[in-house]
């Protein structure tokens, strides 16, 4: 949705205002608010996730549990229940598709806006940060008007949908790489470059390899963002065959709806919490030198 | 030459897009059946449509809208702000290693889909939801309220719940980069603490603060979903809603283009803003 402070690198405090900072700020009511705040925040889900293990219809009387809205169930389990497997594949199709397009092309564009000394450079700087602060709802009719409109050769539907979402994620794919691009720094390949490698041998041999954790946090940052992604899909769907999972929760009826709902929601949680986990490991155990922390807290800030 | 295809995307279905939607709110309407079709020529525009809807905005019947989006996007931030800013001051200034818990509980919301986020409320909130079961047992407010369908409370309960880490996490960032030190002179010179925040943390965290707002204001302006999930009511109907509405219910198009076309311009002033500051942010840091 939003990308926030990925720009600048999080700098450490000194451990002298660490520690002053624990004696002196240390305020309970602080440490309440926030504790408080931190409940209400997750709580919520956690009272949904548990619904979903319900072994009754309801979706705030807790009847025992079981797995019935998951396997369980012959026709409303998520298992069984066509639409809601339906609404899975999809997003998970698109999930892994514009995973594998965006991230080829959002490095590409990292590598080319931060080794271009040209004058189109910053415009296309521009360009590239502008997807990110744009409301989704301009990118969405945006899009549904160009492909009603204009690249009308294009079937709408579950393409249109995947070319928006590769859209709307190429500038977190850049906004990673840059980063890790400014770390690595020029002189290794300007070295590959004396000892007579061409450029493309210099990117191929020196700068991918290096920029490996970069590009595979982006590759688990855009399943993520896309398998949540709601406006866009919403907008560049054509009805019931291309309801992916947040959509099919929007469209349920508030009141009629199962806890298999619940589950099928539940399900996709642990997939874009699995793929984000997966990351942090993966970049904490590729940069050794950096704080595990920060990369996680990069990362974060830019899912969403 | 490695930019080449993510420039050539962008400008094919970013730049083409807005293109669309500008062409298509200056577009002639057919005279018949009112459908307005895209004007690629700008020599040719026709600015009925966008006038129309600018005369609506300004003292028509979408006024009523607007300024209700602009109520319940201030209110949000209100909350947003007297919630997020003691929650990130504290994490920002309590110790690092305590941090990582805390840290992961702020950013947890951030994994788990909005509209799973959404759902949670709408179970809690249901007529025979966790809430009203509990103010039917201790009465509270008068007993069971009807949550889910017109009411603006829920509705602002939803943006706050739903923006507010994407309120923290960078007030946290820029209230974390802050130089304790300075709280300690202020203190060391005799100011009380109150007087060091209001005259030490406060100005040094107003920027911090701007970008956090701008980057949580930004999307709920066109936020169309939460409103329609939690309430689907036209009486808590926001600028969004009313875009969506005129590009899927409709046969004018050509309204919702001109209502994104006017929300963008509303917009434009905060995303540059926060455009320019991102970028003097990491200038300030690559210089240190």
């Amino acid at each position: 949705m939003t990308a926030s402070m990925t720009q600048t690198p999080p700098i450490e405090p000194t451990p002298l205002v660490a520690t002053a900072g624990r004696k002196r700020f240390g305020i309970p009511p602080l440490a309440a608010i926030t504790w408080l705040y931190i409940l209400w925040s997750l709580l919520p889900v956690v009272i949904a996730v548990q619904f979903s293990f319900n072994a009754g219809k309801s979706r705030s009387v807790w009847q025992g549990f079981s797995m019935r809205w998951y396997t369980g169930d012959p026709n409303q389990s998520v298992l069984h229940d066509p639409s809601l497997r339906h609404a899975m594949a999809n997003s998970l199709w698109l999930a892994i598709g514009a995973m594998l397009i965006a991230t080829p092309i959002g490095t590409g564009l990292a590598i080319g806006l931060a080794r271009w000394r040209s004058r189109l450079a910053k415009p296309a700087n521009g360009l590239m940060l502008f997807p990110l602060v744009t409301p989704e709802i301009v990118m969405g009719v945006s899009l549904f008007v160009v492909f009603v409109n204009l690249y009308t050769g294009i079937p709408r539907g579950f393409t249109t949908q995947l070319l928006g979402h590769v859209t709307f994620t190429i500038s977190y794919v850049v906004i990673i790489v840059r980063g890790r691009l400014l770390a690595i720094g020029t002189q290794l390949e300007e070295a590959a470059r004396d000892l007579g490698a061409t450029r493309w041998q210099a990117v191929r041999y020196i700068l991918l390899p290096l920029l490996r954790p970069a590009i595979f946090a982006s590759l688990m940052i855009v399943f993520a963002t896309s398998i949540d992604d709601f406006v866009i899909s919403s907008f560049l769907s054509t009805g019931a065959k291309d309801q992916t999972v947040p959509m099919k929760i929007y469209s349920s009826t508030k009141g009629t709806s199962t806890p298999a709902l619940n589950a099928l929601a539940t399900v996709m949680l642990v997939l874009t919490l699995a793929s984000i986990t997966v990351a942090v490991i993966v970049m904490r155990k590729l940069n050794h030198d950096e704080d595990g922390g920060a990369s996680a807290a990069a990362l974060v800030s830019i899912s969403s | 030459m490695f930019a080449a295809p993510g420039v050539a995307w962008l400008l094919a279905l970013f730049v083409v897009p807005f293109y669309a939607v500008i062409a298509l709110a200056v577009g002639k309407p057919d005279p018949i059946f009112g459908t307005a079709n895209p004007e690629w020529n700008p020599a040719k525009w026709d600015a009925t449509a966008l006038s129309n809807a600018i005369g609506r905005i300004f003292g028509g019947d979408l006024g009523n809208v607007m300024l209700r989006t602009f109520t319940y996007v201030g209110i949000t931030l209100v909350l947003c702000i007297s919630i997020g800013y003691p929650v990130a001051y504290y994490v920002a200034r309590s110790a690092r290693k305590s941090r990582g818990a805390i840290l992961i509980a702020l950013v947890m919301p951030f994994w788990i889909s909005y509209l799973m986020r959404m759902l949670a409320w709408v179970n809690l909130l249901a007529p025979d939801g966790l809430v009203n079961r509990f103010l039917n047992f201790t009465g509270l407010l008068g007993g069971p309220k009807n949550w889910l369908s017109g009411n603006a409370v829920t509705v602002v309960i939803g943006l706050v719940y739903g923006y507010i880490p994407f309120f923290i996490l960078p007030l946290y960032a820029a209230l974390e980069r802050m130089d304790g030190r300075l709280i300690e002179a202020a203190r060391d010179l005799g100011a009380s603490r109150a007087s060091a925040f209001w005259r030490v943390t406060w100005p040094l965290s107003r920027q911090g603060l701007m970008a956090a707002s701008v980057i949580t204001v930004l999307p709920m302006f066109g936020d169309y979903y939460t409103n329609g999930y939690l309430s689907g009511s036209p009486n808590t109907s926001m600028i969004g809603n009313q875009i969506e509405y005129y590009l899927h219910g409709t046969s004018t198009p050509q309204t919702g283009a001109s209502l994104v076309l006017i929300l963008s311009v509303l917009l434009v002033v905060l995303m540059a803003y926060y455009l320019v500051s991102t970028a003097r942010a990491a200038r300030t840091v690559a210089l240190r």
